[in-house]
This record gives structure tokens, C-alpha cells and sequence, in this order.
């Protein structure tokens, strides 16, 4: 059986992307518009710098929301870049043209997640995979025929002829992946940007799959962009790996440090999740809460400090924190007892405006302070007291101030670079 | 792994659910498309069994039939006893008046399933009225306030709308509303699969302390290997409509007996994968299936026997059943019939 390939050393980038940031804006209200007010932006990608290096396997691992989709799209041009630059082969994406793009897109190939989405029904396999071609200007019908049937073999769909005139409804999910494949290699590109190229497929196919791409990146020599949320066949399959979340890479380096030493929480956390098939291994139980919060208003300091359990003074705890320790506080208490607590905090939504300073209560300002202690003395472990510098007694309640947050850049730690507050230059 | 040993032991209480010879078929133009086609198992009062397999096997389809939700051309067979009563043979009325109260399902896809003009307090309120009409107010909220801390939802968040939470609340607010009325026994399909790796370890959680905070008994479905070994006593591996093999998770995952299951964990990639493994060919065409054992084609130890006859189901040497010639029974295998069977060469064509 094949084991997994040597990683390739040397210094040859292939991609370079440097501090790149692609913003959405958000639409807002038709009135907001009409004042001119910003609804916002969604940072999806915010800084992010990463280098392909040739025949080289970079996996992007996060949640939904974390980025690595845009910046998988980001290098084929097919999303607005805001600042930074892509950099292939020396020119820069951002800054080519449709007719330059279109070039671009037949050097950087792209897998999509959903290969049902992917083809459209109305063409047959031979159209669908020749349409590639089209697109590059290759008008000789035989010319695209020839290489069709080429690329068809090479991904395995043999003999050619059966598959040819069928649409996708006649194939099952890993064969229609196979197409898929197929029509991203028949420009012979040099790299191919995989976008869960596998997540969408049964157990026993997502292995056909990969070994293919194994395969093809032997045989043309590619380069890959593994874009995924399961670390298992990360692990398998790429050289090195950035983990992403909320736009930003908090962890990169070579997958075996990234996997033999965790450093980044976030990272520590998504391994606990895998479900692992061997019984005798059991649940965890500390596993971060909550979800990935909100991108249009991303939580201050680390984006990862509200669900982080080994979080600091530092981290930016604020006002939104407040809100989520007093809503978890009431799942565990019985309704008489909540209707009177809540009573006594009185209204939570103007905590939903991230600051460092919040204030609650519309009660007696002990009553609402003891409230907080006794919240506190149930589980003083939690994270967030550490970043409170301060509850003062302000009219009818209280006042709690935070420390200052610090965001963190990603640093060289060990042997791989983490964005933490716990990592800095001099730490291990 | 107590759990276990208390159900199969000598003290046999009663099953909650016992499915015997279960058999959906979907009516098509080919013929009839036989997704489930004689499965038999028992569900004990506050146990978890996964049924596990791939798309097409016919879990999903077993799921539904199970609870009366198959679409209009399905037709089902066989007996699926409840509290004493086989559900099959009930009247639509009655069968009604079972599913929520009795019967509890969870889905996929949370935002589908609840409506996005109701609160959150109008989907338990008119949840609870459906059984139990006159029940005031107060006392719903009460109910509802119930099962939302359990499943960590605030009550600072009972009158907000489903679009006001995030993928992993919405999948906790159907399993709430679905465990409100106390039903003893739910169906969960796919439940985590929609949701990020840190949430689907989180409703694995909850899941699995269902049992304890709920006493329900709970069919998991799912087609990862992973949320079985995680959250389920035993596991039921299902194949081209068939349960091929089930028992105690411990048992079948860690010594699987049929060679299906020992492929489908052999070709699943985890953390330890080192090689890629997987099973030629792909499932085999329900309306017209292989004679014999439905995974011959594709099993490296077919004999020839496989191929002609239908396996019996045994009992596993650990407990549990399989069905596999090559577990027995052999005073049944006709003469020269473990001779290993000669296989087509699978082509690529049949790839899957």
C-alpha cells in the first residue's frame, strides 16, 4: 500500500501570498444605505501570508467561517482581494485582467466541495471536462476529444467510452468527483486548489479519492492546496498545514510538528474533536464552547479567547463575555431562580456593543455584586475573571472593567509559528 | 460498557422497540428499489444503538419507516413492536398520536425543520399543545425551560427567532423540541452531520448523556464509525439493505466479525491512517441485487458459496449477530463450498 511521500525540501514558491485581506461588505438596511451608514464588513481573510512551495501539499484547516475557502478563491483570482498581493510566478493576481485570469486559471486548477454542484446536469462527461478546454481557446473538436479521453484515463474513469456520453446522474458520487477532477487537470495546471474535495463522499471513497490525487500529483507533478475541516486526512495528506480561524492562521508549520506538538488552543482543540473509531479511546470532556463567533463584529483581543480554556488576563475579555457567563450561569438554574436573577441584571443586549467597560443591574448594587461573586465562586477556573480588573458599585449596579486585550501575531515557536499570547519568541 | 452487560444479561427486561424482518421498498420504473430488506433488532429501554453505513445502505430509509414518514410508492413489511404494539399495523390516526408524544425524531438539517416566522417559545408551545391541549402556558415555558438547560440553551433566548441562533444552538433546539415530551424512543439521522468538527463533538456529548438525563432509547444514525465508538452502546452495520453484523460497540468495532465492517474501519481515515485502504467496486444496484451474500463481489474473502446461497445469521462469538459464511453456520455450506470464490475482475467502470 502507499504510504504517504516524502515531504520535498528546498525553497521553490510556487504561490506567495503576502498579507493578504479580502473584506465583504455587508449590505445593512436599505435606510442605512440611503444615510450612508457602513453596515460593516466581514473580514474573511485578515492578513494571512503563506507560501506554496513546488510539489508541495499545504493543508488550509478550519470551521466554516474561518477563511480557507476565500483564501483558496483568493488565489485563483476568483474573489476580490482587498489589500495584500498573490504572487504567481511573479505576477500578481490581484492586479491582472480578465484575459491574464483566465491564463492564471489554467496554471491554478480548483476542486469545489460539492461535485454535484460542480458539473451541471445538462452536459455530458465529455462536454463538461472538453468546456476546459473551450475556455482556453482550444478549438480543434478532435484536439479536445484526444485530450479528454487523456485526462479521463488518468483519473481512472476507464475505458473512456462508457463514460463519455453519460451525465451526471448516471454516476455515482466518487466517479462524479473523478470528472471533476479530470476537467481540473486537463489544462495541465501546476497547482490544483482542493476545496473539501472529499468531505462530501462516503467513508470508503473519500480513500479512492486521495490516493488519486496522490496519483496525479506524481504523474503531473502538482502542487496542492488541501482545503478542510478534518484534520484525520490532513494529517495524511499534507506536508504542512495552517490551521485558520475567523481569517487569520493561528497555527503553521510542518504537519508533523503541528501534530506532535499542538501549541495553538484552537489546535489542541480541533484534535480532541475527531471522533475516533477505536472504542477503548473515550469522549472529551473539555472541549471549548460555544461556536465560531460572528465575523462582521469578531470578538476583541484573540478571536479565540471567549472559547479558549487556557485563556489570559490579556486575551480581550469585554462586555459580550459578560453576557455568555451570565446566559451560561442560567442553564444551570431553575426557572424561580432565573426570573428573579434576571430581574436583578435587568437588560443584557447593550453588552452585545463590544467595550471593556460594561455595566449591568437594575437593582440594589450589592445584590447585583454578590450575584457576580457567587457566579464566580461556583467555578473560579473560568478563564474570563482573570481579565477583570475591576467591579465598582455605580447607582443601581455595578460597573465591571476589563484589562486591555492584546491580539496576537503569529510567531516562531518550537518548530512551527503560532499566534498566541502563551508563545512568544523566546518560548518553546 | 455496564450498560451493556445489564441489557444482554439473564434479567432480560423488555425492549422498547423490536423490529422483526423490517423490509421498505420504494416502487420505480425499474422495478421495486428493496432499501430495507429483512432487518431485525431490539432496542432497550435507555440504550443507544448506531446504525452505521454508507449512503444507499438504507439506514436513512429504515429510520423513517420506522417512525411512519416514508414518502407516498414505499411500501413496508414485517412487524416493528412498540410498548406491546406493532406500529406497522396501526391506523394513520393512532400512529399520529405516537410520533412526537412516543416517537421522537431529529434531523439533519435544523433550519429546515423549524419554522423561521415561530419563536422558539411558539415551536414548544405548539409542540406540547398537539398532545396535550389544555396545558397553560406557565407550565409550557416550564417544560420547555426544562429541556433547553439541559441542552444549554439560555432562557434569555426562549422568545427569539431560529435565525438568531448558530448552527450547533438550531441542532440543540431540535433535540430539545424533540425530547420535550419525553417520547421513549428517538431516531436521530445524521444529526451531526451539517455542523463544524467542534460542534458535532459537542452534540456527540449531549447525545451521549441522553440516556442518563432522559432514559430514551435512541437510534444514531450516522456514516461515521467515529460518533458510534463515541456515543452509542451497540452499533448495527448496514449493507445494501441488510444489517450484516451488530452488537456491543466494543465488540464489533474492535473485533469486527463480518468482512464488511473489518473494511469499512479499515478504509475509514483517522488520525492513525498511515496507508490509504478502501473496498473495490461500490454498492450494488438494490433492484436488482447480487445472489447470495449481497457484498460477495466485493469481499476478499468470498467462497463459493457466498455467491449462491443466502448467509444465515449467527450469533458472534462475542455476542451479537453476523451474517457471513464464513462465520457459520457450516453444516449448511454445501459440498467444495469454502473454496475461495474466483471474483470478476472489477473494472474501474464499476468504481466508485
Amino acid at each position: 500500500m502507499p504510504t504517504k511521500p516524502e515531504s520535498v525540501t528546498g525553497n521553490d514558491t510556487v504561490i506567495d501570498v503576502r498579507d493578504l485581506s479580502v473584506h465583504f461588505g455587508l449590505r445593512g438596511s436599505t435606510l442605512a444605505r440611503l444615510f450612508g451608514r457602513d453596515a460593516g464588513t466581514v473580514k474573511a481573510v485578515d492578513g494571512v501570508d503563506l507560501a506554496l512551495r513546488r510539489g508541495e501539499v499545504v493543508g488550509l484547516v478550519g470551521e466554516s467561517g474561518s477563511g480557507k475557502s476565500t483564501l483558496g478563491r483568493a488565489l485563483l483570482g476568483l474573489v476580490p482581494i482587498t489589500s495584500g498581493n498573490v504572487v504567481f510566478e511573479g505576477r500578481d493576481v490581484g492586479r491582472m485582467g480578465r484575459r491574464e485570469l483566465r491564463e492564471v486559471r489554467s496554471d491554478i486548477a480548483m476542486v469545489f466541495q460539492d461535485p454535484n454542484a460542480a458539473l451541471n446536469p445538462a452536459m455530458t462527461v465529455e462536454v463538461a471536462v472538453g468546456d476546459a478546454l473551450r475556455v482556453q481557446g482550444v478549438t480543434s473538436e478532435t484536439e479536445r476529444r484526444e485530450r479528454v479521453v487523456d485526462a479521463l484515463e488518468r483519473v481512472g474513469l476507464s475505458p473512456v467510452e462508457l463514460f463519455l456520453a453519460k451525465y451526471p446522474r448516471d454516476l455515482s458520487g466518487g466517479q462524479k468527483q473523478r470528472v471533476v477532477m479530470a476537467r481540473a487537470i486537463i489544462n495541465s495546471p501546476t497547482v490544483l486548489v482542493a476545496d473539501e474535495p472529499i468531505s462530501m463522499l462516503d467513508m470508503s471513497v473519500r480513500a479512492k479519492i486521495l490516493q488519486l490525487m496522490l496519483d496525479l500529483k506524481r504523474d503531473l507533478d502538482l502542487s496542492y492546496v488541501y482545503i478542510t475541516h478534518d484534520l484525520a486526512s490532513a494529517k495524511f495528506f499534507c506536508d504542512r498545514i495552517a490551521i485558520m480561524y475567523l481569517g487569520r492562521i493561528v497555527e503553521i508549520g510542518d504537519t508533523e510538528e503541528i501534530f506532535a506538538h499542538p501549541r495553538h488552543p484552537y489546535t489542541r482543540a480541533l484534535l480532541k474533536a475527531i471522533p475516533d473509531p477505536d472504542p477503548a479511546r473515550s469522549v472529551p470532556r473539555d472541549l471549548p464552547r460555544g461556536e465560531i463567533p460572528d465575523a462582521a463584529s469578531p470578538p476583541l483581543g484573540c478571536a479565540f479567547h471567549p472559547r479558549c480554556p487556557v485563556a489570559t488576563a490579556t486575551c480581550g475579555w469585554e462586555s459580550r463575555d459578560l453576557r455568555s457567563l451570565l446566559e451560561e450561569h442560567w442553564t444551570r438554574r431553575d426557572a424561580e431562580t432565573y426570573e428573579r436573577e434576571r430581574a436583578l441584571v435587568g437588560d443584557l443586549d447593550h453588552l452585545d456593543t463590544p467595550a471593556t467597560t460594561a455595566r449591568i443591574g437594575s437593582g440594589p448594587p450589592d445584590q447585583v455584586r454578590a450575584l457576580l461573586e457567587r457566579i464566580r465562586a461556583e467555578n473560579p477556573d473560568e478563564p474570563l475573571w482573570q481579565g477583570v480588573s475591576e467591579i465598582t458599585e455605580d447607582g443601581s449596579g455595578v460597573v465591571v472593567r476589563f484589562h486591555e486585550g492584546e491580539d496576537p501575531d503569529l510567531r516562531p515557536a518550537g518548530g512551527a509559528e503560532v499566534a498566541c499570547v502563551l508563545y512568544g519568541d523566546d518560548q518553546g | 460498557m455496564e450498560l451493556v452487560d445489564e441489557v444482554s444479561g439473564n434479567r432480560q427486561p423488555e425492549p422498547v422497540i423490536s423490529a422483526r424482518d423490517v423490509r421498505v421498498w420504494y416502487g420505480t420504473t425499474r422495478g421495486a428499489i428493496r432499501a430495507v430488506d429483512g432487518v431485525s433488532f431490539d432496542l432497550m429501554p435507555g440504550e443507544t444503538l448506531g446504525l452505521v453505513g454508507e449512503s444507499g445502505c438504507g439506514k436513512s430509509t429504515l429510520g423513517r419507516g420506522l417512525m411512519g414518514l416514508l414518502p407516498t410508492g414505499a411500501k413496508r413489511d414485517g412487524e416493528v413492536v412498540f410498548k406491546g404494539r406493532d406500529v406497522f399495523s396501526m391506523s394513520a390516526k393512532e400512529a399520529y398520536a405516537l410520533r412526537g408524544h412516543e416517537l421522537g425524531m431529529i434531523f439533519q438539517e435544523p433550519l429546515t425543520r423549524l419554522n423561521p416566522l415561530m419563536r422558539i417559545s411558539e415551536h414548544f408551545e405548539e409542540t406540547i399543545r398537539q398532545h396535550e391541549p389544555r396545558l397553560p402556558r406557565a407550565e409550557v415555558q416550564q417544560r420547555a425551560f426544562e429541556v433547553l438547560r439541559v441542552m444549554g440553551i439560555p432562557p434569555t433566548r426562549y422568545r427569539s427567532y431560529p435565525h438568531e441562533f448558530s448552527g450547533g444552538m438550531r441542532q440543540r433546539l431540535m433535540i430539545a423540541l424533540a425530547l420535550v415530551l419525553r417520547p421513549a424512543f428517538v431516531v436521530a439521522d445524521e444529526p451531526t452531520t451539517a455542523l463544524d468538527v467542534l460542534v458535532e463533538a459537542q452534540i456527540v456529548g449531549i447525545l451521549n448523556d441522553l440516556r442518563r438525563t432522559f432514559d430514551t432509547s435512541l437510534l444514531l444514525i450516522t456514516h461515521n464509525v467515529g460518533i458510534v465508538a463515541e456515543a452509542c452502546d451497540r452499533v448495527a452495520v448496514m449493507y445494501a439493505g441488510r444489517i450484516v453484523e451488530q452488537g456491543a460497540v466494543a465488540d464489533v468495532l474492535g473485533n469486527p466479525q463480518h468482512p464488511y465492517t473489518r473494511e469499512l474501519l479499515r478504509s475509514t481515515i483517522s488520525l492513525s491512517t498511515t496507508g490509504l485502504e478502501f473496498i473495490p467496486g461500490s454498492p450494488p444496484d438494490l433492484v436488482d441485487p447480487p445472489a447470495g451474500c449481497r457484498f460477495h463481489p466485493r469481499c476478499p474473502d468470498a467462497m463459493q458459496v457466498c455467491a449462491v446461497k443466502d448467509p444465515v445469521d449467527v450469533e458472534r462469538p462475542g455476542g451479537g449477530r453476523v451474517e457471513c459464511w464464513l462465520r457459520g453456520p457450516e453444516d449448511l455450506v454445501p459440498e467444495g463450498g469454502t473454496r475461495p470464490l474466483k471474483q470478476e475482475e472489477l473494472t474501474v467502470a464499476d468504481e466508485a
